[in-house]
């Protein structure tokens, strides 16, 4: 059995770095976005990095390829975007459930690759259906004269989620991460969306382990829709999830009391991959691998972490300087669940 | 190091903000007044499409203790998912309001998935029933839980509405197994309303309602440990409406017996809830009759009630209360008034005090205090509740305001001025929790205390640093998560660091007596205590601030010895046998290790060391740490308020450490040596030596630990003898020089000299010990020969191996110093001497061993037992008695 829990329990296990900045090192322009099919397309499409999934498949594959190389346990699909409601900036809502579908296929053919090249692998890789947070948010209004307003509803938002669901699981995906969560009702909605895929389909498929990720956006400690880690954390633990943890807008010395006070809380896995730093005056990151593995080692040692990664800025060489440095530390220790209250 | 923890499954709920419901939490008051049923000032705002003083309706419920935000938009002129969604969506922009969990109240399933569909919190569904029968509850609890919801049960089948105590328990006994067993739902999320009715109707199959709800409460609490029971108060005493004072003293006295009997929470005004020590004797008599249905059979308890209640009322409209207490003693009145939140007749009450008594100040620490203390001592037994107290504040607020005026008059014309005493409070570090630390701040306030209030998050280093500056009297530190208790810890200690004077308040949901006692009194000298909640703050601060206070701090001293002492004899750790823990130990893969052979031999004596090549190992963080300027290094020096002093000590520092090379004021010595060592399953290392063979000894970790954990000692990381031989060193490294300097800048009376060049030569060892570890890696030894590592990288001690120092964490025993004084001859070829105690003179000195493997790592020992205590003196050919005066720290 190729179970990643039996693998979380034995050691510490590896996400793969950044996908934006590895397809930005392509230099791809206007028409390597469009390809063939899209030529004629009305509006522009550089940047929709999740189009690449059907457009340039062979340049995604390749990417998680790179880092399945460089050591990477979970992979995670371009579908940050993947939604109706993501997609509508390019007038794409209806290609969602293919971009998924799309996605899934570039992850899938480069771990087959792999696990030819490796067959002596004892667990994993393991491809994670990336669920991002939208462009459009349910708790905030978008216009400060009318704090009511919403600009879109929670039904809408599940129905966008349900159908990326649909086309990551039905893609082959082995787990759901919804990711980047600012917003944690968005991440309700997906969760909604997720249970209520599974309540309606669930004859012959196993259901697979969800993996949430939210985003503490600044020195506050509390995500963009104002909440604390521990209110965060109790909103989602309805999930069940195989994990919970904290991705992106930090750099790992930034994120380290927060993953520290998680580790606490959580009562399932817990999973971190931060930015490389803190993005410097031109708005890079550049924080070295060594510097950001070095980071994640301590966390490592202290206990913090299950699951570490890269969001923005890491690439192939910081996974691997990752591996190196943890992965044969000793996984934090679930906390023991009673059913006592003293 | 992980510590083992558990989960427990207490009842979790959000806003912005977690409230967890633990057990021994006081009741939990969930405002009502946002119900369009309950309130009619709600219901028109709502129907007004007036949503901003709706908004206000509710913040003023949190402002008054609501913990939980109950909104209703039940009526049948209103378009209620709507209103729900309106209301709710305005209710997430105001983060004052937000930051409580919400439960969304309908009687319309779809009004409560509208509600759910708007906040991100963990919410309350109020509620879901058996009424319309199994198939309905089980999909109505789905769909709560597909939103992560907990849920109200009513005690309703398809029946009807439960009235006895059998029917509610059974009712909720098959709701619990229905949820429990085919929804999946968590137990602790699930709470059970058993349905308060109303007593003293008349009717006497009515009269045992009240102790139907309080029995059947006990009994689903004793069934159902994990579920929680609520419930809308207001209903019980429905037959004396336009009756609010026979009104309140019956809810209040249901409330007493049914929190007695495991309620956990309830749907209440709560700043209309009468004190129930409080309720006049004769009317408490008759209202617990009334709700015990004793001396009742033929409604004669209930008849009692209607009667008294009739002379309350024959009173006449604008007297309905008891206005009795008016003829008491102006003290009796102000007490009256603090504990009841009356403002009503506060301004002449205060007034006639301030003429009766000399000054204006002792009004407040007269009748003012004594009130607070009764309010204190009544909210600890649970006899009053937070919104009560926020009103007692209020009232004494009132009072004080009235006093200020006068007092400040006072201060004017006497010679001895005092100002306000200054109290700082903070929650500490990690945590963003501070109703608590907010509402003591208000009591503490309304005392003519002036709170400083440093907010949520503070760093140690913040408070203490705005403690000084602000030449504050007492520091209070709160915290809710566990671990803030840490951080307390760390704040103590860094209080007796930097010999600070102020009595240090402990207090905040995790923290306890006992915990106080244990780990924190004891880092810290000048006083802590332990405040139990925000009205003793008062009685405290005060106490700390009279000619009572070395009393009152030795009291407290002894008492927390005693904690302490029942504490070690009652919860020792659970430690292995030493046997067991050695055959747990480390075990490295010797096979394909490579043992390095030193590249000198023996010992290396190094009498002048370059003070250049030292100094650019220097860490400025401790500079700045020993200088207590707040915050790090480097960020200090562009700190807007410290960054301009910050690089004005760093230039001086810089410009003297110039001088210092220059002037070789300092003289570095250090002195070297490796060995070639093998360890043994005793954990002795054994180093060969010219002289002979050299047997150090090592303490190893006794803690029980998880399963796979290894019990660590620094022996397992030399190679055990028998394969290869393997190798491990040792320094000593010393700051000769300094002391003559520091005494001619204390001679001309140059403190600030003085301590920089004190501060200095310690910062100069360390950098020393720092750089010579990294000849000893790269050259002396040359077991990382290939090593490029920054200064940054070796202050955060990233290369291999390390250099643990006797008498710390991982080989605390100071004894085995003596071992490295003599392999390396220390005194003699350094002039490093050893005190009594085993410090070391000069005091920037540093000494330790250096082990190359590159797995090896720092540890603390912890806590070892007698076997191992046994075998070590044994080992260490020593006395039991003299070896336990020695490691006293780690002994079980």
């Amino acid at each position: 059995m190729n179970r990643i829990q039996d693998c979380l329990d034995e050691r510490i296990v590896i996400m793969d770095g950044a996908m934006g900045t590895m397809i930005q090192r392509q230099q791809l322009d206007e028409a390597d976005f469009r390809g063939a099919r899209f030529k004629d397309w009305p509006t522009d499409l550089k940047g929709n990095n999740d189009l690449l999934n059907i457009t340039q498949p062979q340049i995604i594959t390749d990417i998680h390829q790179q880092y399945l190389n460089a050591g990477a346990d979970i992979i995670e699909t371009n579908t940050f975007s993947s939604t109706a409601i993501a997609m509508a900036d390019y007038e794409m809502q209806s290609l969602a459930y293919e971009l998924n579908v799309a996605g899934a296929n570039c992850a899938k053919a480069a771990v087959a690759q792999y696990k030819k090249q490796h067959p002596e692998r004892k667990y994993g890789p393991w491809i994670a259906g990336a669920i991002g947070p939208l462009n459009k948010t349910l708790s905030l209004s978008p216009d400060v004269n009318n704090p009511g307003f919403r600009a879109v509803s929670f039904d809408e938002v599940v129905a966008a989620y349900a159908e990326q669901v649909k086309g990551l699981v039905e893609g082959g995906v082995d787990i759901l991460l919804i990711e980047t969560i600012f917003d944690t009702l968005n991440a309700k909605a997906a969760i909604y969306a997720i249970k209520k895929y599974w309540s309606e389909n669930h004859s012959g498929k196993t259901i697979l382990p969800i993996m949430i990720s939210g985003t503490i956006t600044d020195a506050s400690g509390r995500t963009l829709s104002g909440q604390t880690l521990e209110a965060f954390y109790t909103s989602v633990m309805h999930a069940r999830p195989l994990s919970v943890g904290l991705n992106c807008a930090l750099g790992a010395k930034e994120m380290r009391p927060h993953i520290e006070e998680l580790s606490q809380l959580a009562n399932c896995y817990v999973s971190a991959y931060p930015n490389a730093g803190l993005p410097n005056a031109m708005g890079e990151y550049d924080e070295q691998p060594e510097d950001m593995a070095g980071h994640l080692k301590a966390w490592a040692t202290e206990g913090f972490v299950n699951i570490v990664g890269g969001c923005c800025g890491t690439t192939p060489e910081h996974i691997k300087e990752i591996v190196a440095q943890v992965q044969t530390l000793t996984p934090r220790k679930l906390p023991e669940t009673v059913n006592e209250l003293l | 190091m992980q510590e083992h923890h558990v989960i427990r499954p207490y009842l979790r709920l959000s806003g912005l903000e977690p409230l967890t419901v633990r057990p021994g939490a006081n009741f939990i008051n969930i405002g009502e007044r946002t119900n369009v049923t309950g309130s009619k000032k709600f219901a028109r705002l709502i129907k007004e499409n007036n949503y901003e003083e709706a908004l206000s309706v509710a913040l003023q419920q949190v402002e008054n203790g609501a913990q939980v935000l109950d909104v209703n938009m039940d009526d049948a002129l209103l378009e209620g998912e709507k209103a729900m969604t309106t209301f709710l969506n305005l209710v997430q922009s105001e983060p004052n309001i937000a930051k409580i969990p919400i439960m969304i109240d309908s009687s319309k399933f779809s009004i409560i998935e509208a509600g759910l569909k708007c906040v991100q919190g963990k919410c309350i569904v109020n509620s879901i029933s058996l009424k319309e029968g199994e198939e309905k509850f089980i999909e109505q609890a789905q769909i709560c839980q597909r939103f992560g919801a907990a849920v109200i049960v009513m005690a309703f089948d398809e029946q009807g509405q439960a009235d006895t105590q059998e029917r509610k328990v059974a009712i909720c006994q098959r709701a619990y197994t229905l949820l429990t067993e085919q929804v999946g739902f968590l137990p602790q999320d699930i709470i059970f309303d058993p349905n308060i009715f109303a007593i003293a109707t008349g009717m006497t199959e009515h009269n045992n309602y009240g102790v139907d709800f309080i029995e059947a409460t006990r009994t689903i609490k004793k069934l159902m440990p994990l579920a929680k029971v609520s419930g809308g108060v207001s209903n019980l005493s429905f037959s004396f409406r336009g009756n609010d004072h026979v009104r309140e003293a019956l809810n209040s006295v249901f409330l007493y017996y049914a929190i007695a009997a495991g309620m956990d929470m309830g749907i209440v005004n709560a700043g209309q809830l009468v004190v129930y020590d409080e309720i006049e004797p004769e009317l408490k008599q008759l209202c617990e009759d009334v709700v015990l249905n004793r001396h009742n059979e033929n409604n004669e308890a209930t008849e009692k009630l209607i009667a008294f209640a009739e002379t309350v009322k024959a009173k006449g409209k604008t007297i309905v209360k008891d206005e009795s207490w008016r003829k008491t003693s102006v003290e009796e009145r102000l007490k009256h008034a603090l504990v009841n939140g009356i403002t009503t007749y506060i301004d002449e009450d205060t007034e006639e005090a301030r003429l009766q008594y000399a000054k204006p100040l002792e009004v407040i620490e007269g009748p003012l205090m004594d009130g607070m203390n009764v309010v204190g001592d009544l909210f600890g037994a649970g006899k009053m509740f937070l919104p009560q107290v926020v009103k007692s504040a209020r009232v004494m607020k009132k009072s004080v305001a009235i006093l200020i005026p006068y007092i400040e008059e006072d201060k004017k014309n006497s010679a001895t001025t005092s100002d306000r005493a200054k109290v700082l409070l903070a929650t500490v570090k990690g945590d963003v929790h501070d109703i608590g630390k907010n509402i003591v701040g208000v009591v503490l306030g309304c005392n003519g205390y002036e709170v400083k209030d440093l907010g949520v998050m503070v760093p140690a280093d913040k408070i203490l640093a705005t403690a000084k500056e602000e030449n504050v009297d007492i520091i209070g530190l709160s915290g809710l998560i566990t671990p803030s208790l840490d951080e307390m810890v760390h704040v103590a200690h860094e209080m007796q660091r930097r010999k600070m004077q102020q009595p240090l308040l402990i207090g905040g949901a995790t923290t306890s007596r006992l915990h106080t006692a244990v780990k924190i009194a004891e880092k810290y000298d000048n006083g802590v205590i332990h405040v139990l909640d925000a009205s003793r703050s008062v009685t405290v601060v005060n106490t700390l601030l009279s000619k009572n206070k070395k009393t009152f701090l030795q009291q407290t001293a002894d008492e927390y010895k005693k904690l302490r002492h029942q504490f070690a004899n009652k919860k020792a750790k659970v430690l292995i046998p030493y046997a067991e823990a050695i055959v747990l130990k480390e075990r490295f893969n010797w096979k394909n290790y490579q043992p390095v052979k030193p590249a000198i031999d023996e010992v290396s004596v190094f009498q002048q060391f370059d003070l250049a090549e030292i100094a650019k190992y220097i860490d400025w963080g401790p500079f700045f740490i020993a200088w207590e300027m707040p915050g790090h290094y480097p960020q200090v020096l562009t700190d807007k308020i410290f960054g301009t002093e910050a690089k004005r000590l760093l230039n001086d520092a810089q410009q003297l450490v110039e001088k210092i090379i220059a002037e070789n004021w300092f003289t570095a010595k250090a002195v070297i040596g490796c060995w070639p060592a093998n360890s043994n399953d005793a954990d002795t290392v054994t180093l060969q030596t010219k002289n002979g063979t050299v047997a150090l000894e090592f303490l190893r970790q006794q803690l029980k630990k998880a399963v796979g954990q290894p019990s660590f000692s620094l022996a397992d990381f030399i190679q055990p003898q028998g394969a290869k031989t393997d190798y491990m060193g040792a320094f000593a490294v010393s700051i000769h020089g300094a002391k003559k300097w520091i005494e001619k800048f204390a001679a001309e009376n140059d403190e600030y000299n003085k301590i920089l060049v004190q501060i200095l030569a310690d910062r100069f060892v360390e950098a020393l010990a720092e750089c010579m570890h990294h000849k000893v890696r790269t050259e002396y030894w040359g077991y990382d020969k290939n090593e490029n590592l920054t200064n940054e990288e070796l202050i955060r001690e990233s290369y291999k191996g390390i250099r643990p120092a006797p008498g710390y964490p991982a080989c605390p025993d100071h004894t085995e110093k003596k071992k490295l004084f003599s392999l390396l001859d220390v005194t003699k070829n350094i002039g490093i001497t050893l005190t009594e105690s085993l410090a070391m003179d000069p005091p920037a000195s540093v000494c330790g061993w250096y082990i190359a493997h590159s797995q090896s790592h720092y540890f603390g020992l912890g806590k070892i037992n007698n076997d191992q205590l046994e075998d070590y003196a044994k080992r260490k050919k020593m006395n039991i008695d003299e070896m336990k005066r020695w490691l006293g720290t780690v002994l079980q």
